[in-house]
């Protein structure tokens, strides 16, 4: 496949759309092509509109591509999306990218619907060695929180800004991260979610010695 | 609240007059008064008949605003700060030269693309621009009469608001509008392919792209771009467009002393570019809070020049303007930001 084709959109059916929190989706469509663990693809409703790019959540191996996606108000592409059913067409690009998962020890460390990247290279078998800290504002925002806690056990750390629950810790993931003091300055970090977020955790990394080429981040537009 | 109808295309123009049953010729004089002159309200749109002008008023107003803020460098530079709604702030920086007045303006309120170098991207991503808020940072400049040069390169990645900036593109180009030459206007990007196709086949002002690094392993370090959209892409998608001879596309890149400054980088430079008509601005980099990145020696910075210009592509050395004032963009949004600081949950 060349880079071209990689870009170009073909119509998929849609083979399920489930709300899996409250303005939080995971839709799912027939897997055409092989990908990369953490690749995004390009959707949209119609050819003829600029296409959104989302990060894979499933696993290489898996029969689906599916996508997490959170609802926009007043979002012209989430807006129509929430209202899909099965059989609906959507148009969507090959899988690309490259901020992908490698088998090295890491940390993965995400804020909200930025888990799917480290979502899909978790149903790819590369959860081995990887720490995963995700943040989220509700206790609702920890997607796929029952896998996680299964396989990283101690290594899946939950950080809830705006709720308290046992085992998991109240305050941003940034709070979290200023208060770590045995950060490794060898593992890569992995990063993926807002621009604030990507911004504010590299720079907490930075300061606590972490060398920025050990800093691997993916951000949302 | 009433809507803005500076911005709005001759298009766009035409269906408002015609919705309120004005003569369709009306679109073209209220652009001729939009765009071609200095007006601070509807009321002076002399040659509208009162009742068109009145009608005009009831459901819109200019959308002019005026900077709220200006920093003067020794230099000459000016910074100039605009508000936007919901207390957000732009910059928009007037550096004149000897022979040329170039104006740097922003596209979106923050930034999404998170570069490592960038003091925008320390903000995040606050909105998106609309064309009239683009083109009046041009329009309220207080020397606008001196411009000769506007470039997209201030806060924001032009590519992430694509369809206002070719509006705001349409406006400045057209007969309608400004009646601006194309040539005197240049878009950076760092590099979104698809946005950066639709741009250069529906506009025809110069591109320029943040470079930063010709080996995608480094890019990948200071630009998360590139995990999206990789350098040999860019560059492909590049060399596969006509480029017409009036045409210029140039490479910015801000050189980082110890990361992006070696005889390697130089040679690896040559020989991506080879075939591309192009130059490299070459830019010092002013470190900004807490960045690890540092700023080359200037004797660093003419040898890279000097070794770039050997191998054939023209380089020049961006020289630093503003800097008494913190010209780069950012820091001065970044500031008036925080006086109003409302922090994001994440």
């Amino acid at each position: 496949m060349n880079k071209k084709q990689e870009h170009q959109l073909f119509p998929v059916e849609v083979l399920e759309l489930k709300e899996i929190s409250t303005g939080i989706f995971i839709l799912s469509h027939k897997r055409e092509d092989d990908f990369l663990a953490g690749q995004v693809i390009a959707i949209t409703d119609e050819p003829k509109d600029q296409p959104r790019l989302y990060s894979i959540a499933s696993g290489v191996n898996e029969k689906e591509v599916r996508i997490l996606f959170n609802r926009v108000p007043r979002g012209r592409l989430t807006e129509k999306l929430v209202n899909l059913k099965r059989g609906d067409q959507i148009y969507v690009s090959r899988p690309f990218g490259k901020f992908t998962g490698t088998t090295e020890p890491a940390y993965w460390i995400a804020a909200g619907t930025g888990i799917a990247p480290f979502a899909s290279m978790f149903y790819s078998n590369l959860a081995n060695g990887k720490i995963l800290i995700h943040g989220g504002r509700n206790l609702d925002s920890f997607y796929f929180k029952e896998d996680f806690l299964r396989v990283l056990g101690k290594n899946y750390i939950r950080c809830c800004s705006q709720e308290h629950a046992p085992g998991i810790f109240n305050g941003r993931l940034t709070s979290y991260l200023k208060l770590c003091n045995d950060l490794s300055k060898t593992h890569k970090y992995y990063l993926c979610g807002s621009a604030e977020m990507v911004v504010e955790t590299r720079d907490i990394l930075i300061e606590k010695g972490i060398p920025f080429s050990n800093i691997i981040a993916e951000i949302y537009f | 609240m009433k809507e803005n109808l500076f911005g709005k295309t001759l298009a766009e123009l035409q269906e408002i007059v015609l919705e309120e049953g004005m003569p369709v010729y009306t679109a073209k004089q209220i652009a001729n008064w939009l765009y071609k002159k200095h007006i601070s309200e509807i009321a002076e749109m002399q040659n509208i008949s009162k009742e068109n002008r009145l009608k005009l008023s009831e459901k819109f107003q200019l959308g002019l605003a005026s900077p709220v803020k200006v920093q003067t460098s020794s230099d000459g530079t000016r910074k100039y700060l605009y508000a936007t709604t919901a207390k957000k702030f732009i910059e928009a920086a007037y550096i004149p030269d000897k022979t040329r007045a170039t104006l740097c303006v922003s596209s979106q309120i923050g930034c999404k693309m998170g570069c490592l170098f960038c003091m925008t991207g320390k903000q995040g991503f606050q909105g998106q621009l609309s064309a009239g808020e683009i083109v009046n940072q041009i329009h309220s400049l207080p020397e606008y009469d001196q411009l000769t040069n506007v470039v997209y390169m201030g806060m924001g990645e032009p590519f992430d608001n694509l369809d206002q900036v070719l509006k705001s593109l349409e406006i400045l180009t057209s007969e309608w509008g400004y009646g601006w030459s194309p040539k005197r206007i240049t878009v950076s990007t760092i590099g979104i392919i698809p946005s950066m196709q639709q741009f250069l086949s529906k506009s025809n002002a110069h591109l320029a792209i943040s470079l930063h690094s010709p080996f995608e392993e480094d890019r990948k370090k200071i630009m998360p771009i590139e995990n999206v959209y990789p350098l040999p892409e860019l560059l492909e998608a590049i060399r596969n467009f006509e480029w017409g001879k009036q045409r210029r596309i140039s490479f910015e890149y801000i050189l980082f002393k110890d990361f992006n400054d070696s005889q390697k980088h130089v040679k690896e430079l040559a020989r991506i570019l080879n075939g591309i008509k192009c130059r490299i601005n070459l830019l010092r980099f002013h470190p900004i809070p807490g960045s690890p990145l540092k700023s080359p020696d200037e004797k660093d910075i003419v040898y890279f020049r000097d070794q770039l210009n050997a191998k054939g592509i023209t380089t020049t050395i961006r020289a630093s303007r503003g800097q008494d004032i913190f010209a780069a963009c950012g820091l001065l949004s970044t500031k008036e930001l925080q006086n109003n600081a409302r922090s994001v949950d994440y």
